[in-house]
């Protein structure tokens, strides 16, 4: 298969990308190129101008500043997360997924910014991003904005995204107290479309749930914000009862579709003991840290 | 495939634009004028006639057109080959010599690694790239290495022991083969 013809650009600054981005109305970014690349050769996608950002040096980190705050830059792969010295410490919930992102070939290429800016409602990192209040910085030739993950995703591959601003980054705010948590996909084979999947991200202070976010892969149009489920167990101590409620709550914000993957209520049901399982995992170590 | 790439739009045109691409491949220094839109793989097969790099599924899914660029596994049908200017392709022409096969090779004849054999290369890359980073995996290790990668013939039995036995080979130990010996005698 073929892609349409394109005029390349590879810019070698962020300055220079926006300026091809804001010249050209038919332009599109390409990164990791792992969602673009099948889209064009599919057709689904023909950009006249794709603009390479691969030659753009200062994107392809991720830190932790001193108070918590984890950046992720538009070139950061997944394997660059996989291989992460940093990211169990500070980023449980990106730690889980991190090896679960399509598959290892494809996580040389293809990039956490990038997934998000994809909007796919299969993609694993939009799901971390929405339990974690993650923002995009887009970066546009009037300066930088931060946009909110859930203002960021507009509908199934749609961003609020100007044609002519970058995504140069993602931002994950510092835990209050601790953080933990953890990412659960069903898949029927590696680099599938996730049958569903669930990120939670807990904040502990003590024993008790300071804050919480739900983000549900693959159950609806789009990343599912289990927001009624989180706030179930904000302010408990993860007990049966509040694990329950919330394991329900996060079932029925689901709107999964019944298709060759499985049933509807198999998918709510997968959602629900996903929920429940990633809580059990933190309670284990929770445990095996006070031991 | 060779009809495959006989579909592409004819010669570059004034107003078709190409650009030129140098890509250190296999070592050696090759140049080419191309279309942006030109594929990897199908550089590396129809350009560079190199066609030991499969295309199976073209959709990114099966993993048999995997080539190593600066060392790292990528599905050659889902990189533009513009992208590999200036960078140092692997395919698995390069990984033997005229006289010696390189030990993953060994390891895949010696095991019954392959059935058809279409998979076989992106398999031995990727596997290629796992060793490069960890001489001493484990079997899980080899399985992970290999789960972007699909055989539809074997049950991947013998490929993840053909990678074990290539380890040890490379590890410098003498490599403990399971599967029965159908040459014996030949070699020696």
């Amino acid at each position: 298969m073929y892609p349409s013809r394109f005029r390349y650009e590879a810019p070698t600054s962020v300055d220079e990308a926006i300026a091809l981005l804001d010249a050209n109305a038919d332009a599109k970014v390409l990164a990791g190129g792992q969602s673009l690349i099948p889209m064009m050769k599919l057709r689904f996608a023909s950009p006249a101008v794709l603009v390479d950002i691969n030659n753009i040096g200062g994107l392809d980190h991720h830190r932790a500043d001193s108070d918590g705050t984890f950046h992720i830059g538009a070139l950061c792969r997944h394997a660059d997360l996989e291989k992460s010295t940093i990211l169990a410490d500070h980023q449980p919930v990106l730690a889980a997924a991190a090896p679960l992102v399509a598959d290892p070939i494809v996580r040389t290429r293809g990039t956490f910014v990038g997934s998000v800016c994809h909007a796919d409602p299969q993609g694993d990192w939009a799901s971390c991003m929405v339990a974690l209040d993650g923002s995009i910085i887009a970066q546009g030739p009037n300066g930088r904005r931060s946009i909110n993950v859930k203002e960021f995703v507009s509908g199934p591959f749609q961003t609020v995204l100007a044609r002519n601003e970058l995504a140069v980054e993602a931002v994950i705010p510092p835990a209050v107290g601790r953080r933990a948590g953890g990412y659960l996909k069903l898949e029927r084979r590696v680099g599938d479309f996730a049958t569903a999947g669930v990120a939670l991200a807990l904040d502990l202070k003590g024993d008790v749930v300071a804050n919480a976010g739900i983000g549900l892969t693959g159950v609806g149009g789009q990343t599912i914000d289990a927001s009624d489920a989180a706030q179930a167990l904000i302010g408990t101590r993860l007990e049966p009862e509040a694990v329950d409620v919330a394991s329900q709550l996060a079932a029925s914000a689901s709107s999964p579709r019944s298709d060759h993957r499985g049933s509807a209520d198999y998918k709510r049901h997968i959602i629900s003991t996903f929920v429940a399982r990633i809580i059990a995992g933190v309670q284990r170590e929770e445990m095996q840290v006070a031991s | 495939m060779t009809s495959l790439f006989e579909e592409v739009p004819p010669a570059a045109s004034d107003d078709i634009p190409t650009t030129r691409v140098q890509i250190n491949l296999n070592g050696e220094q090759r140049a080419a004028q191309i279309e942006p839109r030109l594929l990897l793989a199908h550089l590396i097969r129809n350009g560079f006639r190199l066609t030991g790099t499969h295309t199976g599924c073209d959709t990114t899914n099966c993993g048999a057109c995997t080539v190593l660029m600066d060392g790292q596994p990528v599905k050659s049908c889902t990189v533009f080959a513009v992208q590999a200017n200036g960078h140092e392709v692997m395919t698995v022409e390069g990984m033997a010599t005229a006289s010696e096969l390189h030990p993953i090779q060994e390891g895949f004849k010696d095991e019954h690694g392959l059935q058809c054999g279409f998979c076989t290369p992106g398999m031995m890359l990727s596997a290629k790239a796992l060793l490069d980073e960890n001489p001493n995996p484990t079997e899980d290790d080899v399985r992970w290495a290999l789960s972007g990668n699909l055989c539809r013939c074997t049950g991947y039995q013998n490929i993840v022991k053909a990678v074990l036995w290539a380890a040890a080979k490379m590890r410098g130990e003498e490599p403990t083969g399971t599967a029965p010996r159908t040459d014996a005698g030949e070699d020696a």
